[in-house]
């Protein structure tokens, strides 16, 4: 599709450059509103191989758009040394070498809050199904049992349940602040105390485990807290217990965490996000106390909006040499 | 000596326990109930007349059999219990329910006897709110839908799932502003969701707008929750009007009775995409559930489940107790079934 002439005044376009690796969905669904302020070089589109596109565009790209795809690493940095900027239309950046970027200066944006509250949303929606089995019920009823069958097993109430988050930043506090009108009780553990939050906090996510019914995992992917959820901290949580986990995947050790519930070791999980997505381990397909989901989380036709609408904001800032807005920072 | 779960009949009683009729399906009961019960009150149960010579006797010979004796009566489930039973039971001054709702007794007959009825009281509110909204969130983000999706190994080979839709700002309507509607109400602002009701009058005390009519609350919402007691008046209040008032986005939820809903049309809705979606946990003739929702994604199905937790059959199975021996007592009733419950 040709770019819009009215970017092109005596002839030059006078578009800043953003280099795009992949396509993402908020590109895909709302290309025009970048387009008329960003010019955008769409690698995938390139008859070139990647290190020949990029070799083109180096000295001239000053920004990067990508999201949770997009893997920015050393070597990548290496092809594009006028780069001073990536933002990311998703709220993770595990996919990101954040040391190497603070080494060459380059300023990472993601979506700071913005999917904080449908993440929250999802978080509590996967922590009733599996409670109250809403899914294993549904499936109940579609498969025609509750004629032939009768009544299907009970689920467990939320009220008074003791619920343990790990990670208490944006999407955590969302989550706490749903639960408490259901009458549970919160509990935490994070990387940096908070001093505003009144909540009992814990050093460890195994102590957080062994006092809570079930824990939710709401923190960001680093080299600390992969599978921050392993063994001992299944064991700690128990035969009762539920995880919940839309972070990342690989928060878990998805092997162990796999065997606990077919061994029956954990009372169930809820799980938008795996190790190796779009692979889920089968053994789960066969349980009815594990709700699965396919990274949905963050997506609903608003938050693509309004990721598009982040992004083009940092963007915008940087070419003008404001402040980022959404930062990616140390919290 | 207390009987167990096989009791025996009235000639072999060698307690003084009073006598404590239980009134339920053939296949259903509830244990944590009975073994409450039989601790205090030495139970007749038809379906558990032991072996005799002749087969266990039908339940009018039953009834009629231990008539004179019989003063209370526990009725379990949604079990109907009517006046032809009312009839062989002439001695009978006490009906307790295990439900929360009313409508499979009838009322007006142990009114006009003065029987008095108690019910679930206030045991299942927080289990049905919590439920109302699990669907709500299922039904809006497509949770369980998606679970299908991935379980049938989809997700590698078709890519994303579909969208669902934000919870935040929503305008929910809630049908009956009573005891659950207001739990519902609470818990979904902390969703920041936006509230309306219709109920049978306007509360002043409750900050929400009131509609007065279902029709016009139906108009200015996105999702519906039904959340009223069965009754006359409130029979298919959701008719075809309020549906087309929903709108072709508009989500229902029912965690009340199935015929506050016009099932056929409710269907019929949803088969022609007419409406956005739909949480239902009861039907109008349960356990039948229309096949033409088994194949639909935008439907979450549940077998009258929303009450149901191990807790709050504890908290019912007090209740009961408490109000059987109330009445043995001679005591005023915790839980008497209301004329307005909403």
């Amino acid at each position: 599709m040709a770019e819009p002439q009215i970017h092109h005044l005596n002839g030059n376009d006078r578009r800043p450059k953003v280099l795009m690796l992949n396509q993402s969905p908020t590109f895909a669904l709302f290309p025009s509103l970048f387009t008329q302020k960003f010019r955008i070089l769409k690698a995938w589109e390139s008859e070139q191989p990647l290190d020949q596109f990029l070799a083109k565009h180096a000295r001239s790209v000053h920004a990067l758009l990508g999201d949770r795809h997009t893997v920015v690493n050393a070597e990548l940095l290496q092809l594009l040394p006028a780069l001073r900027m990536v933002t990311v239309t998703c709220t993770g950046v595990n996919q990101i070498d954040l040391a190497e970027c603070r080494r060459r200066g380059i300023a990472v944006a993601n979506l700071g809050g913005a999917y904080s509250e449908d993440v929250a949303d999802f978080a509590v929606g996967l922590l009733i199904d599996v409670l109250r089995r809403v899914s294993a019920s549904d499936r109940y009823v579609r498969k025609g049992f509750w004629r032939s069958k009768g009544d299907f097993p009970l689920g467990f109430k939320l009220g008074g349940k003791r619920i343990g988050i790990v990670g208490m930043g944006k999407i955590g506090i969302e989550v706490a602040k749903r639960l408490q009108v259901f009458g549970c009780s919160i509990a935490y553990t994070s990387r940096n105390k908070k001093p505003s939050i009144s909540y009992p906090v814990y050093s460890t996510v195994q102590e957080l485990a062994e006092s809570s019914d079930a824990i939710i995992l709401c923190c960001g992917l680093n080299d600390q807290t992969r599978h921050i959820v392993n063994k001992k901290v299944l064991s700690a949580l128990g035969k009762e217990g539920v995880v919940i986990n839309i972070g990342r995947g690989a928060l878990i050790d998805e092997k162990e965490l796999v065997r606990c519930l077919v061994g029956g070791e954990i009372g169930g999980a809820g799980l938008d996000v795996f190790e190796n997505e779009p692979y889920v381990p089968k053994e789960l397909f066969a349980l009815d106390n594990v709700v699965l989901c396919p990274h949905r989380a963050v997506h609903t036709p608003e938050s693509f909006q309004a990721s598009a609408e982040i992004a083009i904001a940092n963007l915008e800032a940087f070419f003008s040499n404001r402040p980022l807005i959404t930062p990616v920072t140390n919290d | 000596m207390a009987a167990q779960q096989n009791p025996i009949v009235l000639q072999n009683q060698t307690d003084d326990l009073p006598l404590l009729l239980i009134h339920r399906p053939p296949f259903f009961t509830i244990l944590p109930l009975t073994h409450l019960l039989s601790r205090h009150f030495h139970l007749l149960d038809p379906h558990l007349q032991p072996p005799s010579p002749s087969h266990p006797l039908p339940l009018d010979d039953f009834l009629s059999l231990h008539a004179p004796s019989l003063r209370a009566v526990v009725v379990v489930g949604i079990h109907p219990f009517t006046a032809d039973h009312l009839r062989l039971l002439p001695s009978l001054e006490l009906v307790a329910g295990t439900s929360v709702g009313t409508d499979h007794i009838d009322v007006a007959a142990c009114r006009r006897r003065g029987i008095a009825v108690t019910h679930a009281g206030y045991a299942f509110t927080e289990d049905v709110a919590d439920y109302a909204v699990a669907l709500l969130i299922d039904v809006l983000r497509r949770v369980s839908a998606s679970d299908r999706y991935v379980r049938s190994g989809l997700w590698p080979v078709r890519g994303e799932y579909k969208l669902g839709s934000k919870l935040g700002r929503k305008r929910i309507g809630i049908v009956g502003l009573g005891r659950i509607g207001s739990k519902v109400a609470n818990r979904l602002r902390a969703f920041g969701c936006r509230i309306a009701y219709n109920s049978r009058k306007e509360k002043p005390s409750v900050p929400f707008p009131f509609y007065s009519n279902v029709c016009d609350l139906a108009s200015e919402s996105d999702v519906l929750v039904v959340c009223c007691s069965l009754t006359a008046e409130t029979h298919h209040i959701i008719n075809k009007d309020v549906m087309k008032a929903l709108g072709k986005e508009g989500v229902m939820i029912n965690v009340g009775r199935g015929a506050l809903v016009d099932e056929q049309e409710l269907v019929r809705f949803l088969m022609q995409g007419e409406i956005g979606g739909a949480g239902l946990d009861v039907f109008e003739n349960e356990p039948n559930v229309p096949r033409e929702l088994f194949d639909l994604d935008n439907v979450v199905l549940s077998p009258h489940s929303a009450v149901i937790t191990p807790e709050s059959i504890e908290s019912m199975t007090k209740l009961v107790l408490a109000n059987l021996k109330a009445f043995f007592a001679g005591e005023p009733l915790p839980s008497p079934a209301q004329e307005d419950q909403i």
